[in-house]
């Protein structure tokens, strides 16, 4: 790559270069403040790579042309904030569905409807989750750092392509919109991960064959391996089917293929915990003003960590349990009027008490509001 | 001061505030005709906007009416809704051409198709304004955006859309013209076409649509003279000026009459 190892760049532009990174060679998008600068860099960087940038009329067809690129075999990405978001959640479904990996980068904006353009959310961490209608399991990955906002989109590649399924990257304006010193790895020193193609002659592929871990090789559609791909739900062919003993297990394989390796999905970041009596819990821009509350609490003499989670969804219940062991108090801090401490009252044994600290006035959580909050709790 | 007489002021469609749009940029005339035509055909107080996303989300901070702002692409559902419950008001969408002919185009040709008696304002400026100067669907050929650094490509994204010779391939009846306002007789003859689409709303007659040639100099990169020098010499010769569809009249589809 042309580019040097140490840059100053955009939370966005980050997010261009992780993919990159991880392979993409697709991406379909349509502007949308504050994310734009994710399609802009890839219609810039992309045909430098040899890879294809299209924009779309709007973000259903942009979700749309990004499963289709995916389902041609290519690593294939998409950015857009709340409304645009909200536009993609039923093909989000169809990829769900049709067990299609692709990577949806949703920089979270003030909301309902065109809500704050320009202002910083975690309002839609719940939609990443439950978003579309049906049964199923979501991942989804937040960074909290520039540096992040690349290592984090290069991990929703991989978590896409290990498990066949859709991962949204939830930043919020904040971090989208933040200018910070990045290195890009060189080639080799993260992980890559390409989803398993098929080993079997192409007269035997069974396309979404039941697996021992429910991941079924994923064969390119016009690789030889004729298959049939369908937002019906559908039997191991792919063909449509109403059998309940067919529609339960592939219901149970959406799910199953993440639920039952969710240790694999995880990622925690833990500061002052070993002997933490209280604890912050939570994601994104809030983390780092959690992180410097804690420092500050600390030279105090206050015995209080903080838990900084990467992976929102599947939520990790049985992690956050072990590292809020010590506690008898939590404090979740998120930018929405209250979604993630709902999985985390829903987790934490009770006799831990669970305090929460919202801003969604479009401002962000500064260090010295969770400082107060500490001092309230305590 | 007896003998005295106001011949010119602002209409009293027109919110008497300063405008966010940017220096040189057209959207500000084709509020003023918009209101100018409310005051004479005395239609302010029954008159509803629906204001698009794009630089005019703030219509309703300018133009003194009721307005709904819709999501972005919806207005002519929004009013279509509307104005099926209140066929007495006087309705219009005013829409860029994002809003309209991208993520908006099913709703506008079903409006256009179905014949809904509302009017709409379509700033054709040939770029996204308010995100920062992406490719719009009518970006000319060759036209640089942060969407195509080298320029419009036709042979992978097609040529620009015409949106009135596209909705006048409808059947069903509606008045749709293309004006220009970036020369004084360019605004006198735009804003006759205001009139007629407005009047023909008052007797029920159809759908209609005016379509602006408008200017983002600030996206276009160039200055408020220069962006008068290039829809003059690049805007005009790909979007002809013109009548493309008139109850009243038989009109070819070259948009001659
Ligand atoms: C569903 C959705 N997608 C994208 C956007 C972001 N957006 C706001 S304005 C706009 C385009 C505006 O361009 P145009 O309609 O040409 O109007 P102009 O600003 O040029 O007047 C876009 C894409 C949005 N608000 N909602
Ligand atoms: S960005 Fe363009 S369309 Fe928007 S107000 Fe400025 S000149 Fe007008």
């Amino acid at each position: 790559m042309a580019i040097k190892k140490r840059h100053l760049m955009l939370g966005n532009m980050a997010c261009v270069h992780g993919a990159i990174y991880a392979g993409m060679k697709f991406f379909a998008g349509y502007p949308i403040t504050p994310s734009t600068e994710v399609a802009e860099g890839c219609a810039r960087e992309l045909p430098k790579i040899g890879g294809k940038f299209i924009q779309m009329e709007d973000e259903i067809g942009s979700i749309a042309a990004i499963i289709g690129a995916s389902v041609a075999g290519v690593k294939s990405m998409t950015a857009t904030s709340g409304p645009g978001y909200s536009l993609m959640v039923e093909n989000i479904g169809y990829a769900y569905m049709t067990e299609t990996p692709v990577v949806i980068i949703n920089v979270q904006r003030g909301g309902p409807s065109t809500g704050m353009p320009t202002k910083g959310s975690q309002a839609d961490t719940m939609q990443a989750r439950w978003g579309t209608h049906g049964d199923y399991t979501a991942i989804a990955v937040a960074p909290s750092t520039v540096q992040e906002c690349l290592t984090e989109t290069v991990r929703a590649f991989n978590l896409a392509e290990r498990f066949r399924t859709p991962v949204t990257v939830l930043l919020d304006e904040v971090i989208g919109h933040s200018r910070e010193m990045v290195t890009i790895p060189e080639k080799g020193e993260l992980q890559i991960y390409n989803r398993i193609k098929p080993a079997c002659k192409p007269e035997d592929y069974v396309p979404f064959e039941m697996t021992p871990n429910g991941v079924s090789p994923m064969a390119g559609l016009g690789e030889g391996y004729r298959f049939n791909v369908t937002g019906l739900t559908h039997d191991i062919m792919g063909f449509t089917t109403n059998r309940p003993d067919e529609v339960a297990p592939k219901l149970d394989k959406l799910a199953g293929k993440i639920l039952n390796y969710r240790d694999e999905t995880v990622k925690m970041r833990m500061e002052m915990m070993p002997d933490a009596e209280i604890a912050f819990i939570s994601y994104g821009s809030v983390s780092r003003a959690a992180l410097q509350a804690v420092m500050l609490a600390r030279k105090a003499g206050v015995k209080v960590g903080t838990v900084q989670l990467y992976t929102i969804w599947p939520f990790p219940d049985k992690q956050l349990i072990e590292a809020c062991s010590g506690c008898k108090k939590v404090i979740v801090g998120e930018l929405n009027m209250g979604q993630l401490v709902y999985e985390v009252a829903r987790v934490l044994p009770d006799n831990i008490q669970i305090h929460a600290i919202q801003r969604y006035d479009g401002e962000f959580l500064t260090p010295m509001q969770l400082l107060e909050k500490l001092d309230e709790v305590i | 001061m007896e003998d005295s007489k106001i011949i010119f002021s602002r209409p009293t469609a027109l919110k008497p505030t300063v405008t966010h749009y940017c220096p040189g940029c057209t959207h500000g005339v084709i509020h003023r005709l918009v209101a100018e035509v409310l005051d004479e055909l005395n239609l302010r107080e029954k008159t509803l906007g629906v204001a698009p996303v794009g630089c005019s989300v703030f219509a309703y901070n300018y133009i003194n009416t009721d307005f709904l702002e819709a999501p972005h692409g919806r207005a002519p559902a929004l009013a279509t809704g509307f104005k099926r419950l209140r066929p007495d008001m006087i309705v219009f969408t005013y829409q860029g051409d994002g809003d309209l002919a991208s993520i908006g185009m099913g709703e506008i040709v079903h409006a256009a198709n179905r014949g809904e008696k509302f009017t709409v304002i379509f700033v054709n400026n040939g770029i996204y304004g308010m995100t920062g100067g992406q490719m719009a669907p009518t970006t000319l050929e060759g036209q640089i955006t942060t969407t195509s650094p080298k320029g419009r490509n036709v042979a992978e994204v097609g040529m620009p859309i015409r949106i009135c010779e596209l909705l006048s391939s409808l059947v069903t009846p509606a008045y749709l013209e293309r004006v220009a306002v970036h020369t004084p007789q360019h605004i006198i003859r735009a804003k006759r076409a205001v009139r007629k689409a407005f009047t023909y709303q008052t007797q029920n007659r159809c759908f209609s649509l005016v379509e602006f040639l408008s200017t983002c100099p600030t996206n276009w990169g160039l200055t408020p003279g220069e962006s008068v020098r290039w829809v003059e010499e690049n805007t005009l010769k790909y979007y002809p000026l013109g009548c493309f569809k008139d109850p009243d009249k038989e009109v070819k589809t070259d948009g001659t009459v």
